[in-house]
Parts: structure tokens; sequence; C-alpha cells
């Protein structure tokens, strides 16, 4: 495969097939991960929650969603969804289309992730802190929305930002399907014309492009939360003080 | 005097054990009143079940004559009691001034100017004015503890419920604390105080009870619990803390 490399002529090719192939691909794999993590994101919450939550019930069904989703393949749910889902939705011949194909397959997946690490964001907060909410008359929702997730938020953001990364790179599984995706195009262009190394060289290229300022974020991110708040002073105790320093 | 608080035959397990036996206990409104035990003898499961944070097993608590239950205690912790916990649990996302405005904006619907203007009512009362813009981690815990306290004035309730609330602090911060709980004292608010602090007994309280493995063993004013406790397990207990 490396042997063709160098070849200009190949690239010259390649630049031709831009337009028509990794252009399309790659906004299609952009929209995907973008809607995905929207969704994933929502599930997330709402599994999340359940999961701390104190009913029984609640907590099951965010189990059997979190362990289905986690310990199947993806490759598996995404050809489900893809041949077995419109039969069960009644349609013989009716076809989804591969945008909600990839926005369902790797959102409800990367979803079982993020709820597992929503959960630990809420359980990292001291119980102190809904007891305190509680005292004061704050309800259920009102504790989550006003005193946990505030706080929840700054040590799940940099997990959250790793399971985006994932979601970006998992959107790939599409192209099992002719998904329309980065990935089919760069193997449909590869195979059309032999010259693999030109189309997997550039197809990472660009799947770096979009993970590269996601990972520099969940660092920026891991680095921010670890920093305390910091207040600043009344104008009084600054003078108060000028005297002193 | 009005009464404020009544528990009627309150028993609390939790799975086989019985943290709570049969508390009976009548509290009036302006009344201090400072409970004792050893440790793990139920004092801060019979305060926290007053608000709630914890669910009675049998046996009912009423305040101001209305029966706190499952469906209203929401609803009855806003409008008539506040908690100061041993580990303050102050919101630390939130500045000073966000931690004692959040329940007045929020639950009472006081416009943010007014809240604000209340808030720093109260830091004053704790004489804290100046720490309104900084975060709780910012404070030493004797500062949090009194921020804590602001925060429990700044809802303006009859009934305030204090657990142990200078346990966690460092020996030099208990008097800071205890002072302004003593200036709080001078006021018509009602205090169910859990502390250890015998000399704050003795100064605020009206009444003092002595809880043992879930039952008030004893009861009295503090001058009573100093001169001739009648229970021996009283008498030991006060042995053990007053030396
Ligand atoms: N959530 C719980 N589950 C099981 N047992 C509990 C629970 N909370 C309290 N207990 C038990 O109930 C008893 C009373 O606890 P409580 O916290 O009311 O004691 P306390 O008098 O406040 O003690 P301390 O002075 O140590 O704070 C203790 O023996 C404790 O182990
Ligand atoms: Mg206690």
């Amino acid at each position: 495969m490396l042997k063709g490399l160098f070849n200009v002529n190949r690239w010259q090719r390649l630049l031709e097939a831009l337009p028509e192939y990794y252009i399309p691909g790659f906004l299609m794999t952009l929209r995907t991960a973008l809607c995905a993590l929207i969704l994933a994101l929502i599930l997330g919450v709402i599994f999340g929650m359940f999961s701390t939550s104190r009913s029984k019930i609640l907590r099951a069904i965010s189990r059997v969603y979190i362990e289905f989703f986690q310990n199947t393949p993806l490759a598996l749910q995404v050809v489900f969804y893809y041949s077995c889902l419109p039969i069960l939705l009644g349609g013989g011949g009716m076809r989804i289309p591969k945008f909600v194909l990839g926005v369902m397959g790797v959102g409800i997946y990367t979803g079982a992730y993020m709820s597992e690490v929503i959960r630990t964001g809420i359980e990292a907060i001291p119980k102190g802190q809904t007891e305190a909410a509680y005292s004061q008359g704050f309800s259920y929702m009102q504790t989550m929305r006003y005193i946990i997730f505030p706080q929840t938020i700054k040590i799940i953001m940099p997990p959250l930002a790793n399971q985006a990364l994932n979601l970006v790179k998992n959107t790939s599984i599409l192209a099992m399907v002719a998904g329309m995706d980065l990935m089919y195009f760069t193997d449909s262009w590869g195979s059309n014309t032999g010259y693999f190394a030109q189309a997997y060289f550039t197809s990472a290229l660009f799947y770096f492009i979009i993970c590269y300022p996601i990972a520099r974020l969940a660092r920026y991110l891991e680095i921010r939360a670890m920093r305390q708040p910091v207040g600043k002073r009344l104008l009084e105790e600054v003078n108060a003080d000028g005297g002193a320093n | 005097m009005a009464e404020i608080v009544r528990v009627e035959n309150l028993c609390k397990n939790y799975g086989d054990f019985e943290a709570l036996k049969d508390i009976n206990l009548t509290v009036n409104e302006g009344e201090k009143l400072v409970i004792i035990g050893p440790s793990g003898s139920g004092k801060s499961t019979l305060i926290r079940c007053i608000n709630y944070l914890e669910e009675p097993t049998k046996g009912k608590v009423f305040i101001e004559g209305k029966e706190v239950n499952r469906k209203n205690h929401r609803e009855m912790a806003k409008n008539y009691s506040a908690m100061v916990f041993q580990q303050f649990n102050l919101y630390p996302h939130l500045t000073v001034l966000e931690n004692l405005t959040l329940a007045p904006i929020k639950l009472q619907h006081v416009n943010k100017k007014q809240a604000e203007e209340e808030a720093f009512k109260c830091l004053k009362r704790v004489g804290l004015t100046d720490k309104a813009n900084m975060y709780p981690n910012q404070l030493s815990g004797g500062q949090q503890q009194r921020v804590a306290i602001a925060r429990a004035l700044c809802t303006k309730q009859k009934l305030i419920l204090f657990d142990e609330p200078t346990s966690a602090l460092d020996p030099e911060m208990v008097q800071e604390v205890l002072n302004v709980m003593v200036e709080l004292a001078k006021e018509n608010i009602t205090m169910i105080c859990v502390t250890h602090e015998m000399g704050f007994a003795r100064q605020v309280a009206d009444r003092v009870i002595f809880v043992h493995r879930g039952q008030i063993v004893e009861e009295g004013t503090p001058e009573h619990f100093f001169t001739n406790p009648e229970h021996e397990r009283t008498k030991a207990f006060l042995g053990k803390i007053l030396h």
C-alpha cells in the first residue's frame, strides 16, 4: 500500500476527488457527529438522573439501557437499526435515512457511556449539598438544577469531551451500511482507484481535524476542573488591606 | 407561649435498629432548646426528623400545628425551618452572597436587589459583610459556619435547627461561632440545638434534654444539669464532657 504514497499523479487525482468524495463525506460525518452528540447528551442526562434517583424502577430502566448498549458492539446495533427496524416499524420497503441511522446508532450508544459519566458526577457531590438544599425547601428538580448540576458539570466535562471524541471516530461505523460518511467515501474512492495510501491518509487527516480540537478541549477542561473558584474581594477590604501591603 | 414544634410518639428505625424510641417533645415559640447525649444516641436523627431530612418510621411531627408529612415537607421547610449543619454544607460553586440569596430568590420569590440587601443585613449580624463576594473555600471553617448561620437567617424562619455547629471546627474558631449564636439567642427565633458546648447551653438554653439510646432520659434547665442531674446516665455523660 505504501508503494504509491509519493506518487504525485495519485495525489493529483485525490485533489480532484475532494469536492465529490471527501467534502460531502466530511460534512456528513460532522453533521452526524454533532446531532448524535446532542442526542447522547440528552440521553446521558436523563438516564444519569434515573440512575441516581430514589425510584427503583427508574434505576432499573437506566441499568438495562446502559448495560445493553455498552455490552453489545456498535456495529451490530447499527446493522440492527438498518435491517430490522424498518420491519419492526411496519413498512416493508421503508428505508431509514442514513443520516438518521447514524445519529441514532452512535447517539444511543454513546448516550449509555455518558449516562455513566453523569451518574458518577452526580454521586461525587457530597450528600450534605442535597441535604442543605432540602432543608431550605428546594424540590428534587430545583436541587439538581441550582445545586447539583452546576457542581457536577465541572467534574464531568473532561470525560464527556473524551466521549465526544469517541463518538466522532465511531461515526465511521456508518460506512458499513453505506452511510455516505467520510469513511464510506474513503473506502469507495480507494477501491475505485486502488490508491489506498492517498485515500486513507486523507481520511485520517479529516478525522484529525475534528478530533484534535476536541482532545485539546478535554485537556483544557481537565486543568480547569482542578482549579477552585476565586472571588473578588469587596472594595472596602482591598482598601483596608492597602496600607499593610 | 405558643408552641411551635410538637413531636408525638416519634420512632425511627434503620432496619432492625431503633434509633429513636417513642419520643415526645414540645418546643415553644422563641424557646432555646439544647439537645445533648452521647455519640450515636439519636440526637441528629431527632432534629432531622423535624425537617423531614429523615422520614419518621412512626409518630408525628407538627410545626405550628401542621403535620409535616411526605407530601408537604418541602413546603414546610420552605416556610418554617432552616438548618445549620456540622459540615456547613455551603454551596461551593456560589459566592457567599449567592449562597444567602439563592433560596429567597428562587423559593420565596424576593427580587434580587431586596434579597441582596437582606443578605447584607444577615452578613452584618455574623460580622462578615466584607466576605460577600468570596467563595466558601476562601474562608476559614469558623467563617464558613457563620455564613451558614447567615444563610439560615436570610430566609427569616421562625425555627432554626443546629446540628453540632461547632464540632467540625478547630478549637480557636469555636468561640466566634458561639458568639454569633449567643447574639442570635437574644431574639425571638426558636432554636433547637444539638451541642456539647455546655457553657453555651448554660448561657442561652431555656431547657436542655438528654438523649440516650433513642430516648429522652432527662430534661430540665441548664442549672439542673449542672447542679443535680438525676439519672446515672446523665451524670456519667456530663462527667465526661465537663472534664
Ligand atoms: N442512615 C442510617 N442508616 C443506619 N443507621 C443509622 C443511619 N443514620 C444513623 N444511624 C444510626 O442511628 C443512631 C443514631 O444516629 P445519630 O446520627 O442520630 O446519632 P447522634 O446522637 O447524632 O450521634 P453523633 O453525636 O455521633 O452525631 C446511630 O447508632 C447510627 O449508627
Ligand atoms: Mg449527630
